[in-house]
């Protein structure tokens, strides 16, 4: 299977197709389902299948964002996998209606669910049938045992275009499908979009559900997100952006609403380095008819006078990046643009484009470049041994091997879930570059600094 | 306001009961509720707990990926050496395997991790869709611990067939299987099994070292810093002692009904609790000597902590509790901690409680103290709020509910960091309830609810009416 794919070398330990998986590197697709139900508002997102599953996401969405994630189960019991899971999820439906009173239920289903062959849209189609006035129920088929946590995510995402965009009707705004970026991004992205004078529609948009203020007082915690109504408009744009690299814009909700509606497609990578960052610009620049205020160009001028400032530092140094496969595409443009070699590439996602993404991004490191597929941390650490690293770019799951290599670890996308903040670091953007850029270039003067017997104070 | 509507789902009113009010007929021990987000994991989330410690063993999770990439080192629980433990293996079933079944994949990986890492037995866990897909677990662990010559125990753990408490048994189960296959020269009469300690920031070590200053030995631990040895030769031992009920009660039966080894149910948390436990214990042995050392140690113990206890409870005198655990057995000694902080428990509840557990517990707590099995977030935010609780003790789960509403809050789970069994632990507990109670963070959160407001209100809660129930 996905093993044998891999495409540099082959297995770093045995040089054999492994059938274990030790220490995995990606989540499940109804993960990455719940997070786009979480972002739209109004919605409770919902898992049709076993308890234990809608728990763990829960707990791992908690330990990143630390905020109060409700996902509503329809619990399978014993009976259940026999007889189906039609009455559970009425059920459940029912409840969650009472108990929250939303404007739309997203459901996902576990690998349960999906293993039984639980036929979720004609039960759907019966339960609303029997209950009219359940609110709006828009569901996504997620077995984990064909995707990750991005392919649920973007599944979602267009599963959602799809139940809800039913017009065409043409008006002026822009629809931006993000992907799984941090509540930071989702906010700059969406300050640009404002700069610029376009209405925008960010989907999904969790930037204050997963990043929300004190209450003081109980909430349900689902008035925020994108509006439903925006998205039943989403046909209608000027045009769509979508950031992505190894995804395929047929399956994604930007490629289906420009087959259903003709809708202006502009897909692309999640602009991180001044190049994508530049191209994306350029793209809202000409959707909205406007140049770039000021503050852009202030931004991105700062951004490569701090680059011309630290290049030393940076230079050859070597990197191992890994996590989601569109989040290490352009996080390896962004390095080597600064002149650090992302000496690996990893990823637990299998889309099989990878190695081709990161060619047409980085062709020119390519030789010096190993790319690792569908693979796992037990594997990346030991072909992280082999490039020899001088720091590591992911999330958490990376800090043994920092621990290990005595690397410095620089910690971005998910899960972040030893340190506080996840939710306010900035990937995109010069703004979000400048902050990479910053806090790399300082981990490794740090580490410079740190290993010295003199103990330089000013470097 | 939303907190109008006081979001109690018909198909759950009796799992919750205020002290006070009659009859008291608490429901528990059911499947949740549909649609209700239960803060409950699954069968296979009780055995991994159970069984994780084991630190010498191979812990293979059968299934998609998920599964085991959430399970992977959440746990606080420490190894003197080996750290197997700490890594997370899976088959990593695909859609082909769930198609044509996932034994082939099931041996290889076993074969292949057992050859790598070289452990003293490796566990099987079944999850969710192995339980539908009709691989037979128990042919490939069995022809898997031939070919290898470890014992290679098949746990079944599916998560759909029960709750947490199943997954104690199944782990329970696999364990039984290693008991008795042990020497057990060596072990004398003074002799002890720790039982349901699992060594979350070195927890069994303590109490293994209160037990070794009684004159007493310990011969094996469930399951914290377990090692697969110890507990082949576990019925050597003369007494079970039991933490933390629910978990290992079905191993200690087993053990009593095949080897005569009695057991006893001991709570390590809180001066109280934790002193009982010693002297029971030395009471056991009937042994003159082993009561004077017990006693020394307990008031060694006590007056050595009881000043920085005593500075804690002045700060958090007549301060309110929330106290919401995964077993029961644990909310009674927080309820017993808490008062001697001088802290009194509004709400308490569990996820897996019984009927005798909430009994007991109603027979602990203050009138009006609500009490709740299987609660959920909705639930347990208006309870709290309605209380006016001043602090939160419960798991990672729930501490966003606590900080949103602008409430303390106390990890007391399995991912703790920190040790809170025994006397050092006891003075730890309270720190961590002072240093969050106490905090001035708290006067910065708007429209946060004070006591006098919460005690001038005591609206029952209305309940909502279009739920029902499933079987
Ligand atoms: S699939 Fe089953 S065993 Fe795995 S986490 Fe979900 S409920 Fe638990
Ligand atoms: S069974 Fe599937 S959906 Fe559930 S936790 Fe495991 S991988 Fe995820």
């Amino acid at each position: 299977m996905g093993k044998s794919k891999v495409t540099a070398k082959p297995n770093p330990t045995s040089g054999e197709c492994r059938h274990a998986t030790r220490n995995p590197c990606r989540l499940c697709t109804p993960f990455g389902a719940c997070m786009v139900f979480h972002g739209i508002s109004g919605c409770v997102p919902f898992i049709h299948g076993s308890q234990g599953c809608a728990t763990y996401i829960r707990r791992y969405l908690i330990g990143h964002y630390r905020e109060p994630v409700d996902i509503a189960c329809s619990n399978f019991a014993e009976p259940t996998t026999v007889f189906g899971g039609k009455q559970n999820l009425e059920t459940g439906l029912i409840n969650v209606a009472a108990q929250y009173v939303p404007e739309m239920i997203g459901i996902c289903t576990t690998c349960l669910a999906e293993t039984i062959g639980d036929d979720v849209p004609m039960f759907l189609h019966e339960i609303t049938k029997q209950h009219p006035d359940l609110p709006r129920l828009v569901q996504v088929a997620t077995p984990s045992y064909c995707g990750t946590h991005t392919d649920g995510f973007n599944q979602a995402v267009r599963s959602v275009v799809e139940a809800l965009a039913q017009s065409g009707a043409k008006h002026h705004g822009v629809n931006l499908f993000s992907g799984m970026l941090s509540p930071a991004d989702l906010r700059y992205l969406k300050e640009i979009m404002t700069d610029f004078g376009l209405a925008a529609t960010v989907l999904p948009d969790y930037s204050d559900s997963f990043d929300g203020e004190v209450w003081g007082q109980y909430k349900k915690n689902i008035e925020h997100g994108t509006a439903i109504a925006d998205i039943e408009k989403a046909g209608g744009a000027r045009a769509s952006i979508e950031f992505y690299s190894t995804a395929s814009s047929k399956k994604s909700a930007g490629g289906y609403l420009l087959e259903r509606f003709g809708t202006p497609y502009y897909g692309m990578p999640i602009p991180i380095s001044v190049k994508d960052t530049d191209r994306f610009l350029s793209v809202v620049s000409q959707l909205s008819g406007r140049v770039p205020p000021d503050k852009y160009d202030g931004e991105r001028g700062r951004l490569i006078d701090a680059y011309v400032d630290g290049h030393k530092y940076v230079f050859e140094k070597r990197a191992v990046v890994y996590g989601e496969e569109c989040l290490v595409v352009s996080l390896a443009s962004f390095l080597s643009e600064i002149g650090i070699v992302p000496a690996l590439c990893a990823s637990g996602g299998h889309s099989g484009r990878l190695r081709d993404a990161l060619a047409e991004q980085i062709p020119e490191m390519m030789p010096d470049v190993t790319v690792l597929e569908d693979t796992d941390f037990w594997d990346i650490a030991e072909a992280a041994k082999a490039v020899r690293p001088d720091l590591i770019i992911g999330n958490s799951n990376g800090y043994k091997l920092k621990r290990e290599l005595g690397i410095p670890l620089i910690r971005v996308g998910l899960p972040i879930h030893d340190r506080i903040g996840a939710s306010r670091i900035l990937h995109v953007g010069y703004r979000g570059a400048q902050q990479l850029y910053d806090r790399i270039v300082n981990a490794l003067i740090e580490q410079q600094q740190e290993e010295s017997s003199v103990g330089y104070t000013h470097i | 306001m939303e907190t109008a509507r006081h979001n109690i789902l018909e198909g759950r009113k009796d799992q919750v009961h205020r002290k006070g009010q009659e009859p008291f007929n608490m429901a528990c021990e059911k499947h949740s509720l549909a649609g209700s987000v239960s803060q409950r994991a699954c069968v296979f989330c009780g055995s991994r707990v159970v069984l994780y410690p084991i630190a010498d063993a191979l812990h293979l999770i059968h299934g998609p990926a998920g599964c085991a990439a959430y399970t992977w080192d959440i746990r606080g629980a420490l190894s003197s050496g080996p750290q197997l433990h700490r890594l997370s293996f899976t088959t990593d079933l695909r859609e082909r395997d769930v198609i044509f079944g996932g034994e082939k994949k099931l041996y290889h990986a076993l074969v292949e991790l057992i050859d790598q890492f070289q452990p003293k037995a490796a566990f099987v866990y079944a999850t969710c869709i192995v339980g539908v897909i009709g691989d037979d677990v128990d042919a490939v662990c069995k022809r898997v611990q031939e070919e290898k010559s470890i014992p290679v125990l098949p746990v079944h753990s599916e998560g759909f067939k029960g709750t947490k408490k199943d997954g104690y048994k199944a782990a329970c189960d696999a364990m039984g299987r290693l008991v008795g296959t042990g020497d057990t020269a060596g072990i004398g009469p003074r002799s002890l099994n720790i039982m349901g300690d699992f060594n979350i920031a070195g927890e069994t070590w303590l109490i293994k070292r209160y037990y070794e200053r009684m004159g007493l030995q310990v011969v094996a631990s469930f399951t914290g810093d377990g090692r697969i040895d110890d507990l082949r030769r576990a019925h050597g031992a003369a007494l079970n002692v039991v933490q933390c009920s629910g978990s290992m009660i079905h191993l200690a039966k087993d053990m009593k009904e095949r080897y005569g080894i009695p057991f006893i149910h001991v709570s390590y948390f809180g001066i109280e609790d934790m002193s009982r436990a010693l002297y029971e214990v030395a009471e056991f042995f009937h042994d003159q000597d082993i009561v004077d050392r017990t006693q020394k140690l307990v008031r060694d113990e006590v007056s050595q902590i009881m000043p920085e206890l005593n500075r804690y409870r002045e700060k958090l005198m007549g301060k309110r509790a929330c106290v919401y655990t995964g077993g029961a057995f644990k909310a009674f000694s927080l309820v017993r901690s808490l008062r001697t902080l001088g802290v009194q428990t509004v709400v308490v509840g569990s996820q897996t409680g019984s009927k005798d557990d909430y009994d007991l517990l109603r027979k602990l707590c203050d009138e009006g103290t609500i009490l709740v099995d299987d609660t959920n977030p909705v639930e347990l935010s208006r309870f709290v709020q309605e209380k006016g609780a001043d602090l939160l003790i419960g798991g990672v789960k729930e501490r966003p509910i606590a900080y949103k509403l602008g409430l303390g809050f106390c990890d007391h789970n399995h991912e703790r960091k920190q040790v809170l069994a025994g006397y050092e632990g006891m003075v730890n507990f309270a720190r961590e309830v002072y240093s969050s109670v106490c905090s001035p963070v708290w006067k910065l959160v708007p429209g946060r609810r004070t006591e006098s407001e919460a005690s001038g209100e005591a609206a029952a809660p209305t309940l909502l009416p279009v739920a029902r129930k499933v079987s």
